[in-house]
């Protein structure tokens, strides 16, 4: 176990690493000048060459790799002499936009982002497992039918609808709820969910329609095998047969599946966000893609990177615990 | 006059039918399939005639009608459900009075073509990789899967974006279309894999092997069409995918630039007039929904009877 997770952490790191890379290598590659970015369009040619300067674009691309490498875990400095800024660890770059490091503004945006991510995912994971179990296990019944009409409708239903949908339904017509905006968790509990309870709505639906259509598939694939026939002939009630052995295989694939989406969406949920105007990563991120400002966009890249690699290891570590077929 | 028939003293000819108008057969029978059948090719036809069509409504997309809308309005359309009317039949554009109907059609056929090209580019990469990895296996294999893993750990929306933002003075559907395909293919190439591995001991690919066939001729002639089921089912399911992301970008801002109409962009565009102008945010999200529903439908049917891997029984 201990050998398989250095070998695992060993692997993740060399993703990080070659993603890192590749990043790099296309944002140096693709006609862009970032230093006219970060300069502004009214900028002298001059003033575009001490921006260069400064942000080290005048060298060759692997030592500007190697300066973001080494910087990411010692820290560095932007530019020489009392205008020089510091950026520590763990150094992503230097917005000029904000005069920021980038990852103060991550830092400052990740909780909106976490708590978008993690709310939607549980009212997802309660209602496309809900769904799709109940679909599974009355296969072929009007209610099997029903459920699966209204997830594949669901499933493809534009997020941009449902979003809008909801802002006139529920805040503009009905003012049940006030226009979503962000409170700290540790502030109030009540008021930070009643202010996300909206886009938990819009993402969920759409994650949940898939999961529904998922773990019906899986779910009837895992009653189909022959130790379930076991579990019943043993005599075991049905609910035991269900939850016991059906459930615990038949939602494994799924892990697989919410690992990558929940990976993806901690760093920000670019279109609901930009959506409900919540200040969460996504938000800087279309911010960022708006004045391109590309240290931003490098860096949400990155964390983005991060979540995934990171949520996929821990979904094969999770693995060993539910499936008892998996050993390491 | 018919001419086909039967001559008289001739037995009835075999009514044997091929594997693919069998397929053909159990789609039509399912009713969920038959309306994506009919929708996906109601679409194409519209995308695909975007021209002529616009034209026999009298506006071209990027044709202004200053006579539609209401400057005292702030733009708005002048009529009842955004000037829905014999002039304009599905209405125009708040400020610019440009034709929704000859947009809606055009923005079709850019978000269409982005989708059917990319899903090309992926189906293509897909299954050469997939098939490669699952034949030769050892390193090929080996290299191969883990360029699948390495493309899976990128946060493929969010790179494509940056991708795309960064990238400025190139052909925006071209550039699109290859970045949408980029991230695309390791899913298929995972199902091609699989399919070959089970593949490639049969008896009659090692007869070919034996009668001295060359690789590349199992691959192409043994192994390639027994997998095609599959390729075909996982293609289908993968368009409303790519008609969603290409939809995505265009909204953020990244993807087609104006005035190419295509629907995402549109909803971006009408996405604040929802409130004073509900049918312009409608109409392209209709077709939206219309086509990612259609071909999610139509996919799940292909799968159902191609996939022998459904577990649907």
């Amino acid at each position: 176990m201990i050998l398989y997770l250095g070998r695992r952490l060993l692997a993740a790191a060399g993703i990080l690493l070659a993603v890192c890379a590749i990043t790099f290598t296309i944002f140096y590659l693709l006609p862009s000048d970032p230093a006219v970015a970060a300069c502004g369009k009214t900028c002298s040619p001059e003033r575009v060459a001490e921006v260069k300067v400064a942000m080290g674009l005048d060298k060759p691309v692997w030592e500007q790799f190697a300066t973001y490498l080494t910087g990411i875990f010692a820290g560095r400095d932007y530019g020489s002499g009392p205008s020089a800024t510091h950026c520590g660890f763990p150094c992503l770059g230097y917005s000029y936009e904000y005069s920021l490091p980038v990852w103060n503004l991550l830092t400052d945006r990740l909780p909106v982002s976490v708590s978008l991510a993690v709310g939607a995912s549980v009212l997802w994971l309660v209602l496309g497992l809900g769904a799709g179990v109940t679909s599974a296990l009355r296969k072929g019944g009007a209610t099997d039918r029903t459920l699966m009409v209204l997830s594949v409708g669901a499933a493809s239903l534009p997020v941009y609808f449902t979003s809008i949908m909801l802002i006139w339904g529920v805040v503009r017509t009905a003012g049940l709820l006030p226009y979503p905006a962000y409170h700290a968790f540790t502030e109030n509990p009540f008021t930070w969910a009643s202010n996300l309870l909206l886009p938990w709505i819009a993402l969920a639906l759409l994650y949940a329609a898939m999961y529904a259509r998922q773990s019906r598939n899986s779910m009837i694939e895992a009653m189909a095998e022959p130790y379930i026939r076991t579990a019943r002939a043993k005599g075991l009630p049905p609910r035991t047969v269900t939850v016991k052995h059906g459930l615990r295989s038949g939602m494994t694939p799924i892990l697989t599946i919410f690992g990558m989406d929940l990976g993806g969406l901690l760093a920000g949920a670019v279109i609901t966000e930009s959506i409900f105007g919540l200040p969460g990563v996504g938000r800087l991120f279309y911010d960022a893609l708006v004045r391109s400002d590309q240290p931003v966009i490098l860096g949400v890249t990155l964390l983005a990177a991060a979540f995934i690699v990171a949520a996929n290891l821990l979904v094969d570590l999770l693995y060993a615990y539910v499936d008892p077929r998996v050993r390491y | 006059m018919s001419t086909t028939t039967t001559p008289v003293g001739a037995a009835p000819a075999r009514t044997g039918r091929g594997p693919w108008r069998l397929v053909w057969d159990q789609l039509w029978a399912k009713g969920a399939a038959r309306f994506g059948l009919v929708t996906v090719a109601l679409l194409v036809l519209l995308a695909a005639l975007a021209g002529p069509l616009s034209d026999l409504g009298g506006w071209s997309p990027e044709e202004f009608d200053k006579r539609a809308i209401d400057p005292y309005l702030g733009g708005l359309p002048i009529g009842d459900f955004g000037g829905v009317g014999t002039r304009h039949w599905l209405g125009v554009e708040p400020a610019t009075g440009r034709d929704l109907f000859a947009r809606v059609l055009h923005g079709g056929q850019v978000s269409l073509l982005i989708a059917f090209t990319a899903t090309a580019v992926v189906v293509v990469t897909g299954t050469l990789t997939g098939i490669a990895a699952g034949y030769f296996g050892g390193r090929t294999d080996a290299v191969l899967s883990r360029l699948m893993d390495l493309t899976m750990s990128f946060p493929s929306l969010i790179f494509m974006i940056s991708m795309m933002s960064v990238a400025k003075d190139v052909n925006r559907v071209v550039l699109m279309t290859l970045v949408i395909g980029l991230f695309g293919w390791p899913g298929i190439a995972r199902v091609v894999r699989g399919q070959t591995l089970s593949l490639k001991h049969r008896e009659y690919v090692e007869a070919a092997k034996v009668g001295g066939a060359r690789s590349w001729r199992i691959l192409s002639r043994e192994i390639l069409p027994n997998v095609s089921g599959p390729i075909i089912a996982y293609t289908t399911l993968l368009v409303p995918g790519m008609i969603a992301t290409e939809a995505a970008l265009s909204y953020l801002g990244v993807g087609v630039r104006p005035p190419t109409p295509s629907w995402g962009q549109m909803i971006a565009e009408s996405i604040s007039f929802y409130e004073t102008d509900p049918t312009y945010f409608l109409i392209p999200t209709a077709f939206l929904f219309l086509a990612v529903l259609a071909f999610t439908l139509l996919g799940d049917a292909l799968r159902d009877i191609l996939d022998p891997r459904g577990g649907r029984s």
